[in-house]
């Protein structure tokens, strides 16, 4: 759909069930048992950024609201504390996406960075609002390793979309 | 909306604009997050949303069991022999303690009954280990594998080897979440074993806790045990609850600030005790009957309990 200037093909539509699907495992390896390491970065968020900027037609705020309120369930969060973070990255990517997407992967990692910052900043502000203790600085790692991933994510989430047109036997891929 | 004439045609249709459906979510968030936060009042949405949840949590802990069993397989021999020796030694060490606790039971039981004391309760429990840690970084948690279905309730003292480790907050069908000591605020009525002052003790959210409402001259020491009164009701008395690790006397203030640690492994996994402690009470302390409309049913964060507590 979005022919950026440094592709000169253009790309099938994204499958739903492709979405679905990445989302889930995002969700998998969210919930593995990796909460000693502040440096895992919150796959959700980086597979819910990539999507509602590719396909925010199809990948609604809805979407992003539910994921969020499952985060919260699955994490001992409070309730609607992912959700407003997800809603809001949702809004952001999406109204950015024209912009960011005519950039090469590379620049596009520095372009979603802030936005990952924001991610982060938003729970920990709602949190001190509502009269928890600031859990350190350590917390913004994460998202600084979410935004180098950016580039393999990416990639990765992108290749189905480059398949060619005709199924031929010899090619590997 | 009333400036356009008409309508676009359906193949160009959006969906309303993406700012009100923006403002329309963020405000259904922070509406959620309210009513969670200040009163509680979603557990039945968690118990929903966990139904999903529970069994992609436990599919994403497989991989860990499988390699902690893989490891135990492989242990020698020799470790085994040695485990084994050891807690041989350890009960043979416990054993006249043991011998002696049926003896001392009739014993207190009888002193009891002279002095026309209420007779201690009987303390069951019910055997759980711990599935995993919450993720938040702004609280300490644990979820247990039992949960409803098993007979775990809200409110229930959870306890290790060594002691207390914390309380049942919220019980799913398959699971429940376990609110540690050392979260933020959690407070413990208890009482100091050398001088038999009570307090209570309040968690700091670092994986310490503090004694507050002490007095500068108070008569606490580094190394003081700390047990649980059972003065809340909640908490079965006489159960490790925490040592001092340090007392600050600053006569600047009015209370000295005492920090203390948690006697048992709250921040470690492993097996646990959900005990069925549930002695005889008033549903509420007659003072906090005329605002009972604030408080849960069982009060989570229980401050009223702590104050009452306080001599």
């Amino acid at each position: 759909m979005n022919a950026s200037p440094q592709t000169v093909r253009i790309l099938r539509p994204a499958r739903p069930w492709f979405i679905l699907i990445s989302l889930l495992l995002a969700l998998f390896l969210n919930l593995l048992p990796t909460r000693q390491w502040v440096f895992m970065p919150d796959w959700v968020m980086l597979a819910l950024c990539f999507w509602s900027m590719r396909e925010w037609r199809i990948f609604g705020m809805g979407y992003a609201f539910s994921l969020g309120l499952v985060m919260d369930v699955a994490n001992g969060a409070a309730l609607g504390q992912h959700a407003l973070a997800y809603v809001l990255l949702h809004y952001a990517a999406a109204s950015l996406s024209r912009r960011i997407l005519q950039f090469p992967l590379k620049q596009q990692s520095l372009h979603v960075l802030p936005l990952f910052f924001g991610v982060t900043a938003v729970q920990i502000l709602i949190r001190l609002v509502a009269g928890s203790d600031f859990p350190g600085w350590r917390e913004f790692i994460s998202p600084l390793v979410a935004a180098l991933l950016w580039m393999p994510v990416a990639f990765l989430l992108i290749a189905p979309q480059y398949r060619p047109d005709e199924r031929d036997d010899n090619r590997p891929i | 909306m009333s400036a356009l004439e008409q309508t676009p045609p359906p193949f160009f249709r959006r969906g309303p604009a993406p700012l009100a459906v923006l403002i329309f979510y963020a405000a259904l968030s922070v509406a959620l997050f309210v009513l969670d936060m200040r009163f509680h009042a979603l557990g039945l949405l968690r118990q929903g949303i966990s139904i999903v949840t529970d069994p992609l949590q436990r599919m994403a802990q497989s991989p860990l069991r499988l390699a902690s069993d893989g490891m135990d397989y492989f242990r020698t021999i020799n470790a085994l022999r040695e485990d084994n020796r050891a807690h041989q030694a350890a009960r043979l060490r416990a054993a006249p303690d043991l011998a002696r606790l049926a003896q001392l039971e009739a014993e207190n039981a009888h002193l009891r009954r002279l002095l026309a004391l209420r007779e201690r309760d009987r303390v069951s429990g019910q055997a759980a280990s711990i599935l995993y840690a919450a993720r938040d970084p702004f609280s300490r948690r644990v979820y247990l594998d039992k949960g409803m279905q098993h007979g775990l309730r809200q409110g229930q003292p959870v306890i290790d080897d060594a002691g207390i480790i914390g309380q049942v907050t919220q019980v799913f069908p398959f699971s429940a979440e376990v609110t540690l000591l050392t979260d933020k605020d959690q407070a413990v009525p208890v009482q100091i074993l050398r001088t038999g002052q009570r307090s209570v003790t309040f968690g700091l959210g670092n994986g310490q806790m503090e004694l507050r409402h002490m007095p500068v001259n108070a008569d606490v020491e580094v190394g003081d045990e700390l047990v649980t009164s059972g003065l809340d009701g909640i908490y079965p008395s006489g159960f490790p609850v925490a040592t001092v690790t340090q007392v600050e006397r600053d006569s600047a203030y009015a209370f000295a600030r005492i920090l203390v640690v948690p006697r048992a492994a709250v921040e470690s996994h492993g097996m646990v005790m959900a005990l069925d402690y549930r002695p005889d009470m008033e549903p509420r302390p007659p003072e906090a009957k005329e605002n009972a409309g604030q408080n849960a049913p069982v009060p989570r964060r229980r401050t009223r309990a702590g104050r009452a507590a306080n001599p």
